[in-house]
């Protein structure tokens, strides 16, 4: 089937342009730099080491505050990783006319779409296992710390990245890579501007801070699903034990979550038909 | 089936308010090798692009090898060299063959024996395991080429085939050509270059402003049409429209005429004409209209611009 084709052909290009091993030597950098950084925390402070019940919640929290930390900047990278691997995939091959070879074959356009999707998912994916595994695989081994819920909270760092390429390959069928770039990089930034406001509505305890986060996520959920994500790690317990930078004050409903996979959906059926009919 | 391989009727695309193509009528047949030609800007890729599916028309109606402009399953029988030839360059010249065989759905074993001999009938053998970015303009011509021909398709296109191509390229793809028709293949070929097509075509259309401008059986065309120089002095009026009734328009700077006549047969006629008229003639002579003189009577100087 004409899909898989181009999502092998995807994944070569990713490993002949040495993107793959860039991704993996500059990941394998961050986890050792992240697992240094979280051994002298651990060493460095002597709550740490103390014995007492008070202490083993506080070591609790600090160790889910770093926790939340790596996966903060795994999330963020993550994100990166998806618009600038895919932000040229369609919107290149349309303008260079290498897509004019391909598409004049025994292949539907929405194959070529949909194997894209695929192979960038794949990645992805990889990617997500690599970074977010080793953090919290580190500060398991390092921190002796297991968080609750951490699959849900893979889960929806996954449904991000997955969101952003859709709306990248919509962004790729319609304009050109530098437009794409700005339109799905912008609206994140709407996302994750929208996200601190709702944070800070929350805790002033202003309701209309808080619908205006909430519009911010329903023009681009995005950062809801990272605020998500990072709830679920977060625990009741420790929710209640005292805030960090990365304790989520207003949560994200699963009524969001469910918006974003539709939003995801809609983006990826959009780029389908968009370059669907389109002149090549 | 019959024996048309492309049938358009009024195939017309307009981008905003610019017209590409006004209305292509044509016809071409299997193992015909037919030339569109025109000038820059005339038309044809967009035209090629329509048959193949790449672009939508605007309006009007088309068949290629019977099946519906767009058909996903009539491309298996289609071979097409871009206008551009950009691949992706980071594949080697087998590989980029292996992935066009794939996308072709070949059986493996029919594929590896396709993609050997191609890479030695367009002379790449030595070069198979060579990334294409490495390739010279010509190269690329040829590993585009050969991508065409993998499914031993019954329809070619070629858009500007030998452009970056050295004269021994050139003599390759017009060996190219001629064995796709001996198969019984189509091939539609798009060019401006007209020594290439002079050589190749069976029959030929002028394109101008996205219109077919005439049609013409290019072996016919050589032995019969005939362009006419002549010098003379005292031509009167009603000698030259005498003239133009019978050849056509008459191109005259101070003492030359020029015209075509259909065929020599009119020759004698013209000149007896011209001298019971009264005309002084210094010179009269005739010689085979060559496409070049075709294409510019038809066309005309103007580039289509």
């Amino acid at each position: 089937m004409g899909v898989w084709v181009i999502t092998g052909l995807t994944f070569r290009e990713a490993a002949r342009r040495k993107i793959l091993l860039a991704a993996l030597l500059l990941g394998l950098a961050f986890l050792g730099l992240y697992g240094l950084g979280l051994h002298l925390s651990i060493a460095e402070s002597p709550l740490g080491r103390a014995p007492g019940r008070e202490n083993v919640l506080l070591r609790r929290q600090i160790m889910n505050v770093l926790l939340s930390l790596g996966l903060y900047a795994v999330n963020w990278l993550t994100v990166m990783m998806t618009v600038l691997t895919s932000v040229d995939t369609l919107a290149g091959e349309i303008s260079s006319g290498t897509i004019q070879a391909v598409v004049t074959k025994p292949i539907r356009r929405w194959e070529v779409v949909l194997g894209k999707f695929i192979g960038f998912a794949g990645m992805l994916t990889l990617y997500l296992l690599l970074m977010a595994g080793g953090v919290v695989l580190e500060v398991r081994v390092l921190g002796g710390y297991a968080p609750p819920n951490l699959l849900r909270c893979l889960a929806l760092m996954w449904l991000e990245a997955l969101l952003l390429l859709s709306v990248t390959l919509a962004g790729g069928a319609w304009m050109s890579t530098l437009a794409t770039g700005v339109l799905a990089v912008g609206l994140h930034g709407l996302a994750f501007l929208g996200g601190w406001i709702e944070e800070f509505g929350s805790m002033a305890q202003s309701r209309t801070a808080v619908n205006i986060g909430i519009i911010a996520s329903l023009v681009m959920p995005s950062e809801a699903l990272w605020r998500r994500a990072a709830f679920e790690i977060q625990g009741p317990a420790i929710g209640a034990f005292g805030r960090s930078p990365f304790s989520i004050a207003s949560v994200p409903s699963p009524a969001m979550v469910l918006y974003a996979t539709a939003y995801l959906a809609l983006a990826l059926a959009l780029a389908i038909r968009r370059f669907g009919r389109r002149d090549l | 089936m019959d024996g048309v391989a492309i049938q358009t009727r009024n195939l017309r695309k307009t981008f905003g308010s610019k017209v590409a193509v006004a209305g292509l009528t044509l016809e071409v047949a299997r193992g015909e090798v037919f030339g569109f030609l025109g000038p820059n800007g005339a038309g044809k890729s967009t035209s090629v692009k329509m048959l193949l599916g790449l672009v939508k028309p605007t309006a009007g109606a088309a068949r290629v090898l019977g099946s519906r402009l767009g058909d996903v399953a009539v491309r298996r029988k289609l071979g097409f060299l871009p206008e551009h030839f950009r691949f992706h360059d980071w594949l080697t010249a087998a590989e980029f063959l292996d992935l066009h065989g794939r996308l072709y759905q070949m059986a493996p074993a029919r594929l590896r024996e396709r993609a050997g001999a191609l890479l030695e009938l367009v002379g790449l053998a030595a070069h198979g395991q060579k990334r294409l970015r490495d390739f010279s303009k010509g190269m690329l011509q040829r590993i585009g080429l050969a991508q065409a021909l993998l499914n031993d398709p019954e329809l070619v296109f070629l858009d500007e085939p030998t452009s970056g191509l050295d004269p021994l390229g050139r003599r390759l793809v017009r060996e190219i050509i001629r064995d796709q028709r001996a198969r019984g293949a189509a091939v539609f070929l798009n060019s401006h270059l007209l020594s290439e097509v002079e050589l190749t075509c069976d029959r030929v259309a002028f394109i101008k402003h996205g219109e077919v401008l005439a049609v013409r059986e290019l072996r016919k065309m050589t032995s019969d049409e005939l362009a006419v120089t002549l010098r003379a002095r005292n031509v009167s009026a009603e000698a030259l429209a005498g003239l133009e009734r019978r050849c056509g328009p008459v191109e005259r700077e101070g003492e030359q005429f020029a015209f075509s006549v259909a065929n020599e047969d009119a020759l004698p006629g013209i000149l007896r004409d011209l001298v019971a008229g009264g005309a002084d003639v210094f010179s009269f002579s005739s010689q085979q209209l060559s496409l070049e003189d075709l294409f510019i009577q038809i066309v005309g100087t103007d580039g289509g611009l």
